[in-house]
């Protein structure tokens, strides 16, 4: 969540030198005894694991018999996967339609909101509701709601005159309706975050746009869109990163299929490590998931020098 | 007059997104009062032509959504509790402690802030496997108890509290400890709710790690529970949305009572992309 503000601090960490060096050993006691807690569990359960996956991707274990070494095996038979290649496709496919729609319905339901309405409060809570909703119990309704023939989604379609399709189990329409369905679970948030960004930029900028008479669309284009960028580039980052992570609403809303039509990469790791208990080669895939957020990231750290406009 | 039109289509504009996003809620809602035919008919029905909240005794009696319920606060309450002390303690030592090798801990905490925790799982559970914990408490939570943003965030805010609050406490006898009780954890206090509320929220949408670690009604979580439903009684639609509205109330209701901390989180975590 705070991953860029996390690299930019990690260059500045040294705070002031504490004054009174006789104090130093009886402070680095403490100092320790505070850490102390929250290190051990740190280096079992976070830091450790890290280090463990890499370990573990080099061999051929499955938990019950003593494992052996691949070497970097795993890593090479990622190649002539085709599930994993489906996998990784259909985890690119999910992104690029889900981000770009989520970003345009935060953004369009957040400027709607800053319209002057008087009650802003309570329609910006029951629009947020969906991102607090429990992702495997809403899954359910979206099951419901795209029931085929006669479903909600397809009765509503049905009025205006399409025919609509059997999505879950449509192989082509699958994949959409977990999209969909996504959307209208975290739009919320970039919703909330675009509208605290659009309250705050100075209203003298409006007011001096309005005295030259620029157009709505200049306004939107000129002052709006730049204010709003460091706010952007933030849902954008989150939201890819999420996005590359879907799998709750794939597994309960169609386990996968039809085929492997909308099995994702972090599907494919959970079936290899807990159905096929093939614990190497599901940190491999892991690893490689890792990697693939890392670039993203970098590369959108690269885009956001040119785009980006920071106040300061 | 134009401003007046505007407004009102504004307003309308408003009713009919926000009416929209909630229809999936409300027919969840709707379907789990619906009776056995209406629910399961060829030509699914909206509105109920007949209310049956025995539904509900009958989705309790099917699976134990009571006690998936109480495992889920055990797990969300759990790691909140124990990733918000530890936290903040840890935190206000990055902050406020001198001592060697301060930076280079610090680092290793950010360092692993951007990692996946699909990376950590397949070894956790190894881990966890190994040291007999599948299926208990402390295999459940202790692994999703100790991570680095809750360090990361209140570190920085506790970085803005001037020193001088600190001092005074000090200059009147209070040691360290008692300069973290009483003067900085009271100031944290929107922090923490905030940090503990989406820690909390998180863990009870937590699908994946209770999947694999509970396989029993003992530690098994409302989240878990739904799925073994829907595999147990297939689409027996009303019941299976009266046990999905059960587990999504409670975090409905926490919400409206939390939204305060819960909007100042995802505002704070946005704009501090700064």
């Amino acid at each position: 969540m705070a991953i860029d503000t996390a690299e930019r601090t990690a260059t500045k960490t040294t705070a002031p030198q504490q004054p009174a060096p006789r104090w130093r050993n009886r402070e680095s006691l403490t100092a320790w005894l505070f850490i102390l807690p929250s290190l051990i569990g740190f280096l079992i359960f976070t830091a450790g694991p890290v280090v463990a996956a890499g370990v573990i991707s080099l061999l051929n274990w499955n938990l019950f018999s003593p494992p052996q070494w691949a070497g970097l095996r795993n890593f090479a038979r990622l190649g002539p996967d085709p599930t994993f290649w489906s996998a990784l496709g259909n985890t690119a496919y999910f992104t690029l339609l889900s981000v770009p729609l989520t970003i345009v319905v935060s953004l369009a339901l957040a400027l709607l909101l800053n319209q002057g309405l008087r009650r802003v409060a309570v329609f910006r809570s029951l629009l947020l509701l969906p991102y607090a909703t429990i992702t495997v119990a809403v899954a359910f309704v979206w099951i419901w709601l795209y029931i085929p023939h006669d479903g909600l989604v397809n009765a509503v379609l049905g009025l205006i005159g399409i025919d609509g399709p059997a999505w879950l189990i449509s192989d082509g329409w699958a994949m959409p309706a977990l999209i969909l369905m996504s959307v209208w679970k975290s739009f919320g948030f970039g919703m909330v975050v675009f509208l605290a960004g659009l309250q705050a930029i100075p209203q003298q900028l409006y007011e001096a746009a309005r005295v030259d008479g620029t157009s709505p669309w200049q306004t939107f284009r000129n002052i709006t869109l730049p204010m709003l960028s460091p706010a952007l580039f933030f849902v954008i980052v989150t939201s890819i990163i999420g996005s590359f992570q879907v799998f709750d609403q794939a597994l309960i809303m169609t386990n996968g299929g039809p085929g492997t039509r909308t099995t994702t990469l972090v599907m494919y790791i959970y079936r290899t490590g807990f159905e096929n208990y093939d614990q190497g080669y599901a940190a491999a895939q892991s690893l490689v998931l890792f990697g693939f957020i890392v670039l993203i990231t970098a590369a959108q750290f690269t885009f956001q020098r040119r785009l980006v406009h920071y106040d300061n | 007059m134009t401003t007046n039109l505007k407004h009102n289509l504004v307003v309308f504009t408003c009713f009919v997104v926000t009416a929209l996003t909630l229809t999936p809620v409300v027919m969840m809602v709707l379907v789990a009062f619906q009776s056995d035919t209406e629910s399961m008919a060829a030509t699914p029905s909206f509105w109920p032509s007949s209310w049956h909240p025995e539904n509900l005794t009958r989705a309790f009696d099917l699976v134990p959504l009571g006690k998936y319920l109480l495992n889920t606060i055990y797990f969300a309450a759990g790691t909140t509790l124990l990733e918000t002390i530890t936290a903040a303690l840890a935190a206000y030592a990055f902050a406020r402690l001198d001592f060697p090798g301060r930076s280079w801990l610090f680092g290793v905490y950010l360092a692993t802030l951007m990692i996946p925790s699909q990376v950590t799982l397949i070894p956790q559970f190894v881990l966890v496997a190994k040291l007999h914990g599948i299926d208990t408490w402390p295999g459940m939570i202790l692994p999703h108890a100790f991570t680095a943003i809750g360090v990361f965030l209140l570190r920085q805010f506790f970085l803005g509290i001037p020193r001088d609050y600190e001092e005074a406490a000090r200059l009147d006898g209070a040691n360290r400890w008692q300069a973290f009780v009483r003067v900085i954890v009271p100031l944290a206090v929107p922090v923490i709710a905030t940090l503990a509320v989406f820690k909390f929220i998180g863990q009870w949408n937590n699908l994946l790690w209770p999947l694999i670690i509970s396989n029993s009604d003992a530690t098994r979580t409302a989240s878990v529970g739904l799925q073994v439903f829907q595999d147990t009684n297939g689409t027996q639609w009303n019941l299976l949305l009266m046990a999905a509205t059960v587990t999504t109330v409670p975090l409905i209701v926490l919400f409206f009572l939390t939204q305060r901390w819960f909007v100042r989180g995802i505002t704070m975590s946005g704009l501090g992309g700064r």
